[in-house]
């Protein structure tokens, strides 16, 4: 296995300077590595290097519904997105609840090998809300299991959710709560509650359905004592509940996706179910007071919430079509976009929110962090200045539920290294995906 | 192609009339109107022409009406029930949508239970798509019927002040009129219990209250011209929107007390089915200000006014 020299990259967008890579390390940092004879020399000048990206929330739909994305290409889609980690949501079919679930999914990405796959467990039996599932036997498992969440819904019975908290302390765990009181918003409700809702007819998902749970959740994590991570935050009313119990010292996390820090609940007006998303699109306030948290830390993560949809299972009318938007390949645009063109984020910045703490909330050893020798070569090279077009039919992806088509994103991601070596070079993926 | 910004390709919202366009419809409307006292009422110029009445959702008198609109314009009506075809049986909208269109059809008259959906299905298909009504978003010849018979009750429209009484949040009737209303120049005030008034309802164009009375004597926002009920369908107990029929009736319903506040010349209006003893009492839905088979009647004729103006563009109605 020969090394490879990144030539004039950036760390965090710092000074450049090479890197020598081998062993699935870092090995050296230098201004000057010749490299030996056999070595691949990837020039890098003026790409900003970066930690591999982590996805706290990916949904890669196998095993269940591999008409819409399979470990493979959503692992495709991850890597050339700059990812080197993503958790696998656990509303599969069969849901994962159990260690045998979690160990194919885990097994499976290792053979596809182009991300390290992190399956989500479920917090409850099923999904079903009422039973927990087998969290410590998941969390034994090879697969290894941090994060459990009943993600696309949500743990709203307030003794399973302490229950849950209290459960996965010994293994160090998170839960990870899809805030969402289904009382106040349930399967039907699908946009924003609020003037848009009113005059389209469209059942309605009030912020308070999210902020409400979000505040209990916090204060049974402050009684328990346990870790909780708030999954899609979407209101500006659920970031001052975050920031008032991280202020108390409760253990709280909490992650945006990209979509609701670019796009805001007007764009409903066509009844196109391309934006129709769980949380829903918010309106415009709502997404800078989410830029605003993201830039100051009260949100720690960028997650995408990648959720691959058949094309089927959109064309229909709004209240109909499946809930949910691709992101693996569109993140770093948009962050780039809302967070690093206004001067909310720098590089380092970025590197925090999408790489090292997203890693931290997922102990997900060897991802994130600095990037200095002797640490394990899970890198991004980013082109700050590589703008693009989305074009759902370029994805790797098996689906194209995009609601970023057409726009123009001002960063691209170049070439990404999963333990010293390259899944993508040139924007496009290194090897054919594995199918 | 082109358009003329008047020409008139689907009717979704009532928002898609401007105020010259719903005026001719309706001027339309009543030459049509006019043919239900002859003996042969059909009319040739939509011949050879089919219109397929797509409905997703039963609805017995919309259907009808658009059925026997379209017959007496001489076109070839044909009766599609998709009820259940989508979604359960896993045919997505769009196949549904394009199978039917891909008969030879030239306009698809759409009844959905989801709100966009005829407009959806506008995106899809080549020909004109009336919506008949889609979720609890619009119902724009529902607003068409009633605007007719205001005008054959009241004259102009021009200045009049509506109220429109009842379950406003899934109501597709109260958001086509609230609109259309405007467009012909008349005020509306909204009446609903807290929990039946729609969310954003403040940036709507009407005054909105929770009290009937005051409304209806005109104490709040002055006279009233005509009154609106809507249907107040019994699954909305279970909902908690309010805690019983009775309370309902006694909070929100025309009763016969309620219609002496009313002037004289004021009608009462129902889009029907109606549910009496809730919303409306049978003094006010029998008496002599109930319009209600009036609308009935106006339903047939604006009907065939849309489908003329949308399947023969601008000729002129030869009656």
């Amino acid at each position: 296995m020969s090394s490879i020299v990144l030539r004039g990259a950036a760390p965090m967008g710092g000074k450049p300077t090479d890197l020598l890579i081998d062993e699935g390390r870092i090995l050296d940092i230098a201004p000057r590595i010749s490299g030996g004879p056999g070595d691949r020399v990837v020039d890098a000048a003026g790409l900003v290097l970066l930690p591999g990206f982590v996805d706290l929330h990916t949904h890669l739909r196998e095993p269940g519904r591999e008409d819409a994305e399979t470990i493979a290409t959503g692992s495709a889609a991850a890597a050339l997105g700059g990812f080197t980690a993503v958790h696998a949501m656990a509303n599969t079919e069969p849901v994962a609840d159990t260690a045998e679930i979690v160990d194919l999914v885990a097994r499976r990405g290792a053979e596809v090998g182009l991300v390290d796959v992190r399956p989500v467990g479920a917090v409850s039996k099923g999904l079903g809300g009422e039973l927990l599932a087998e969290i410590g036997n998941m969390a034994r498992s090879r697969a290894g299991v941090r994060v459990f969440s009943d993600d696309g819904r949500c743990v709203h019975d307030s003794r399973l959710m302490r229950r849950a908290l209290e459960y996965v302390k010994p293994f160090d765990a998170v839960i990870a709560q899809h805030a969402q009181d289904p009382r106040l918003a349930d399967h039907a409700s699908c946009a924003h509650e609020g003037e848009l809702s009113g005059r389209l007819g469209l059942p309605g998902w009030p912020a308070v359905a999210e902020e409400s749970v979000i505040a209990r959740d916090v204060m049974l994590a402050e009684h328990t004592g346990s870790r909780l991570h708030v999954c899609h935050v979407s209101t500006a009313g659920s970031v001052e509940v975050i920031r008032w119990a991280k202020s108390r010292g409760v253990c709280v996390t909490a992650e945006v996706t990209p979509h609701h820090l670019l796009l805001s609940c007007d764009l409903l007006d066509t009844y196109d179910p391309v934006y129709k998303v769980n949380p829903p699109l918010r309106p415009a306030e709502d997404a800078a007071a989410l830029r605003a948290a993201l830039a100051d830390g009260t949100i720690d993560a960028v997650a995408t919430d990648h959720a691959p949809h058949a094309a089927h299972d959109k064309d229909h009318a709004f209240a109909d079509a499946a809930f949910g938007m691709l992101g693996l390949q569109t993140a770093l645009g948009v962050v780039a976009q809302t967070m690093v063109e206004p001067g909310l984020l720098d590089w380092a910045g970025v590197a925090d929110r999408m790489s090292a703490r997203p890693a931290s909330i997922g102990r997900v050893a060897g991802h994130g962090g600095l990037i200095e020798a002797g640490r394990p070569a899970n890198l991004t090279l980013v082109d700050p200045a590589g703008s693009w077009t989305v074009d759902p039919a370029q994805f790797a992806s098996r689906s194209r539920n995009s609601p970023f088509a057409g726009h123009t994103l001002p960063a691209r991601v170049v070439a990404t290294l999963l333990r010293g070596q390259l899944t993508v070079a040139d924007g496009a993926l290194v090897e054919a995906v594995p199918v | 192609m082109s358009e003329d910004p008047r020409t008139l390709r689907h009717l979704l919202s009532a928002a898609d009339l401007d105020r010259d366009t719903a005026v001719e419809l309706l001027d339309t409307a009543a030459r049509m109107h006019a043919l239900q006292a002859r003996e042969v009422k059909k009319l040739p110029p939509l011949r050879g022409r089919t219109i397929v009445n797509l409905f997703f959702e039963d609805s017995t008198r919309t259907r009808s009406s658009f059925e026997i609109a379209g017959k007496w314009l001489s076109a070839d009506v044909v009766n599609v029930s998709a009820k259940g075809s989508s979604v359960s049986k896993g045919e997505s909208l769009r196949d549904t949508a394009l199978t039917v269109a891909a008969m030879g059809v030239d306009a698809l008259v759409v009844r959905h239970n989801a709100s966009g959906a005829a407009a959806r299905i506008a995106g899809w298909v080549g020909c004109h798509v009336v919506n008949a009504g889609d979720g609890t978003h619009e119902h724009p010849t529902q607003a068409l019927l009633d605007a007719y018979t205001l005008r054959q009750r009241l004259g102009d429209i021009e200045g009049r002040h509506v109220a429109i009484i009842g379950d406003i949040t899934h109501s597709r009737v109260a958001r086509s009129n609230v609109i259309l209303l405007n467009t012909l120049g008349a005020r509306v005030t909204i009446v609903a219990p807290p929990t039946l008034m729609p969310s954003g309802i403040a940036s709507w164009q009407c005054e909105t209250s929770w009290d009937i009375d005051s409304v209806l004597s005109g104490k709040a926002y002055g006279d009233v011209d005509a009154v609106m009920m809507l249907r107040v369908q019994r699954e909305r107990m279970s909902g908690g929107y309010f805690p019983s029929e009775r309370e309902y009736a006694i909070g929100y319903g025309l009763s016969p007390e309620r219609l002496d506040l009313l002037g004289d010349a004021a009608p009462v209006l129902h889009p029907g089915p109606m549910n009496r003893g809730l919303e409306i009492s049978s003094a006010a839905a029998d008496g002599e200000r109930s319009v209600v088979l009036d609308q009935v009647r106006a339903g047939v004729s604006v009907r065939m006014a849309v489908l003329f103006r949308l399947l023969a563009g601008n000729a002129e109605v030869v009656v």
